[in-house]
């Protein structure tokens, strides 16, 4: 029994046991269904083992929703901790527990591969190609992302959640004060899913540089492409040191080493720097493929071309310099003397800089534009007042002096989600809408749409303005609970009234896809927003190879030219088309990663020796592996290309 | 897979291309993870707690001996990838197994150096500064030891497929990263022992 003892959860509670029962219905009912339908052989041949970047990319989405809902349980348990004073709802190590997976959740497996969703799925159709540049690492990097998060995920059941908050500062998190393996999941976790993260950024680097149609030049590139090129570029530089840290991170705690203890020579504040120099340019890594996706929405539903193209391009790429140069503003609190505080203090406040630059050119945009007031479209107009509120408080806590008076209080928890949700989530939301007819051929209905929408922007409103109030009022973050003589009372009911809002828009999102399903017509245009750029040329559903012959662009806006000035995107002969075949070796592989992962855990080290082993013996079997792919025939595009006209 | 004649072998495929351009993203990847290493060295380099520090426990002689090792197995897998480009497919083997040996002798004398660290208690629980120096190195050994399984793969697949676009493309791909490797020694015979010695 010794042996099965670590499994158990630390600090178990009913919502715990209630969950467990939950997991184990839902697996039960997955495997259920799946072979009383006879699915099992469609899943694997279909979507395990696929290349195609497009059914990865659904899978991206479909992984980020459902996390996005398990992060939304943990904010709604918040809120109704902290609704009224003196609450016993949760308990300190509870609430810990919940901030912590709610924080790595969010920023780690719901909004990163909602990002990697839309770049898997547009990009190779922005830049007229056929896949990525290399399909089968890209399953491999969605594999690894799915596996860490599930790894994560299993931590509240089996051996305890992680803790010490997601950013895990050392000492805290260090075994002394964390004894718990909760920790040990986020290292791993993290860890494994970083992994795929680097491998997308290398493939879309390389696809973006590689693989774009003979006539695009770079500046001729959609928005969304460029803001994804940036991106990829600031994951491949800073996600190495993520690699490091957790390393080290990982041996202070498995192996007794004194990277960031308080003994022997150790230092805290490495990690705290090293998580930062990668911490603070990930949000640049979500909040660019947003400004991307607001880019091609604002000027197709302007009906006008998206203004300051050049300006658009350089202030991404300052800002992506810039988000290298600031990390020492999560703590200036710490120490490190007026000098290095001014430095990082004025770096900060110079990215608003850049982003005022877009928030101009997307307004001059709209400027004499015919504006659609569809559901991507309000997203995006919502956006920009919220946004803007967001980085003035963000300017705000920049100034290191003034910092010490907002620092770890509400005001910072209601800065950064007043920049997460309307700038990440409702782009998210925003391009859900407006690509789903590409995705799936039908439209989401609108009117639910809308309401979705205005419940959304009021809840979210409603739920994190009074944060502001609060903290500049003194009330701690990550405290599980006040005191009636503080009077935070009030207006911490109103944040969770405000939550609920929200919580009821999520759910009406929902049903918009069940109603969507059911009652959305399918008869539509493989064009239905009368849009501006590439991925919109292509049939609905897009065919397997994208483009039966490689697009010819004479601008970023190569559909509307083709639409209204008459230029002829496809011209010459069919030629047979080259594609990857698919393979089970990166879910495998995934598969072997959750159990080294799970291993190194609970410091299990016979299964960790194997599944390492098992690890280099896919590599070897990789490269000795004769692939050429296969190809799709002349006869066989031309019946596909014939078959998908008639629906248009 | 359309072949392009002028170009050397390993470039002749545009997915050739895509792979040797792909893995110059990762090695840039890979020179962050290394300076995070080195800033990481830096920082720690004086925290020794109760251990010994740096230039207590180097000795220049197997050091200096490590990097000629290596240093000659970089200008071997050059002359390797010679051979390779003027269709030499034996001495290119040849080459590349005296890499391999080379690539054999630098980890021994590294796994050497260790085993001496720890009978000197510098050991990877001892200090920030042992564990640091450890992390660094071993990772570097770690390549090294991951490059020496991979290139005899590549030989092994010369052996039966001959120099194809495939094979050549791999084989070019294995020289850039070890050359790489070759790199970051450099800086860590310089900025690790070379400064910890002074």
């Amino acid at each position: 029994m010794d042996f099965l003892d670590r499994f158990a959860v630390p600090n178990p509670s009913i919502a715990i046991y209630a969950s467990m029962v939950a997991i184990g219905l839902t697996v039960v009912a997955i495997f259920a269904g799946l072979t009383y339908f006879k699915k099992w052989g469609y899943l694997w041949r279909e979507w395990l083992t696929t290349v195609d970047h497009k059914r990865i990319g659904i899978m991206y989405l479909i992984s980020a929703l459902i996390m996005l809902f398990r992060g939304g349980v943990d904010a709604i348990m918040m809120r109704a901790q902290l609704a009224v004073p003196d609450n016993k709802l949760m308990d300190a190590q509870h609430y810990n527990e919940v901030f912590s997976t709610h924080g790595v959740i969010m920023l780690l497996f719901m909004a990163m591969p909602f990002i990697f969703a839309f770049m898997n799925y547009l990009v190779p159709l922005q830049i007229g190609a056929r896949d990525v540049a290399f399909p089968r690492l890209n399953a491999l990097s969605f594999w690894l992302f799915f596996f860490g998060a599930m790894l994560l995920n299993i931590s509240f059941v089996v051996g305890g959640s992680p803790d010490a908050g997601w950013t895990s500062y050392f000492p805290l998190a260090g075994n002394e004060l964390s004894p718990s393996v909760g920790t040990n999941y986020y290292m791993f976790a993290i860890q494994i899913s970083g992994l795929g993260s680097l491998m997308t950024g290398i493939n879309m680097i390389t696809t973006i540089i590689k693989m774009r149609a003979p006539s695009m030049t770079l500046m001729k590139m959609p928005m969304f492409t460029w803001s994804s090129l940036v991106t990829n570029l600031i994951i491949v530089t800073v996600f190495p040191v993520l690699t490091v840290a957790l390393a080290m991170g990982s041996m202070d705690r498995l192996f007794g080493t004194h990277f960031f203890t308080t003994t022997n020579g150790g230092m805290d504040m490495l990690w705290a720097n090293l998580f930062w120099v990668w911490g603070h340019p990930e949000v640049y890594i979500l909040i660019l493929p947003a400004f991307g996706l607001y880019s091609e929405i604002i000027s197709t539903f302007a009906g006008r071309n998206l203004y300051g193209y050049k300006s658009m391009v350089a202030s991404m790429v300052i800002i992506s310099a810039l988000s290298c140069l600031v990390w020492a503003h999560h703590f200036f609190t710490m120490g490190q003397g007026p000098t290095a505080n001014s430095f990082f203090s004025i770096t900060t406040m110079a990215i608003s800089v850049p982003t005022g630059v877009k928030m101009f050119n997307w307004l001059f945009t709209l400027w004499k534009g015919k504006i659609r007031f569809t559901v991507p479209m309000l997203y995006s107009i919502g956006f920009i007042p919220l946004f803007v509120i967001g980085g003035m408080t963000g300017v705000m806590l920049a100034m290191s002096a003034a910092d010490y008076q907002y620092h770890n209080t509400m005001f910072l928890v209601a800065h950064f989600h007043n920049v997460i949700i309307p700038g990440v989530v409702f782009a998210m939301l925003a391009g859900l809408t407006y690509y789903w007819p590409k995705m799936f051929g039908f439209m989401l209905n609108e009117r639910i749409g809308k309401w979705a929408f205005w419940l959304l922007s009021i809840g979210f409103c409603l739920a994190f303005f009074p944060m502001y109030i609060t903290g500049l009022d003194g009330q701690a973050r990550r405290m599980y609970t006040y005191s009636e003589a503080t009077g935070y009372g009030a207006l911490n009911m109103v944040s969770f009234v405000g939550a609920g809002i929200m919580a009821i828009s999520f759910a009406i999102i929902v049903y918009n896809v069940y109603y969507s399903v059911r009652y959305s017509p399918r008869n539509i245009s493989a064009d239905p927003w009368d849009a501006r750029s590439l991925e919109w040329a292509t049939h609905t559903p897009v065919p397997e190879y994208n483009f039966a012959i490689t697009p010819n662009v004479a601008s970023s806006q190569a559909f509307w030219d083709t639409k209204k000035k008459g230029h002829e995107l496809f011209s010459g002969e069919l030629e047979k088309i080259h594609m990857p075949n698919n393979s089970g070796v990166p879910f495998i592989m995934g598969a072997i990663f959750f159990v080294w992962g799970f291993s190194f855990i609970f410091s299990l080290w016979i299964p960790a020796i194997i599944s390492t082993i098992a690890i280099l013996v896919c590599l070897v079997l990789r490269s000795f592996e004769v692939d050429h792919g296969r190809y799709i025939s002349v006869k066989e595009i031309e019946e596909t290309e014939i078959k998908l006209r008639g629906v248009n | 897979m359309k072949i392009d004649h002028s170009l050397p072998l390993e470039y002749s495929t545009k997915q050739n291309d895509q792979n040797i351009f792909g893995f110059w993203v990762f090695l840039a990847a890979e020179i962050m993870l290394f300076a995070t290493l080195f800033t990481s060295y830096f920082t720690l380099e004086h925290r020794v707690g109760n251990g010994p520090s740096g230039s207590e426990i180097f000795e220049i002689t197997p050091v200096l001996i490590e990097t000629l090792v290596l240093l000659t197995s970089s200008f071997t897998i050059g002359l390797g990838i010679h051979a390779m480009r003027i269709g030499k497919q034996k001495a290119m083997l040849t080459f590349f197994a005296i890499t391999l040996v080379l690539g054999l002798g630098f980890l021994g004398f590294e796994i050497d150096e260790f085993i001496t660290y720890i009978h000197e208690g510098a050991t990877l629980q001892t200090s920030a500064f042992t564990a640091i120096l450890m992390m660094t190195l071993g990772t570097h050994g770690a390549h090294v030891t991951f490059g020496l399984f991979w290139g005899a793969g590549i030989v092994m697949q010369i052996k039966k497929r001959g120099l194809t676009p495939e094979t050549t493309n791999k084989s070019f791909i294995f020289s850039l990263y070890w050359h790489f490797l070759d790199v970051v020694w450099i800086f860590i015979f310089s900025f690790i022992y070379l400064k910890g010695m002074m």
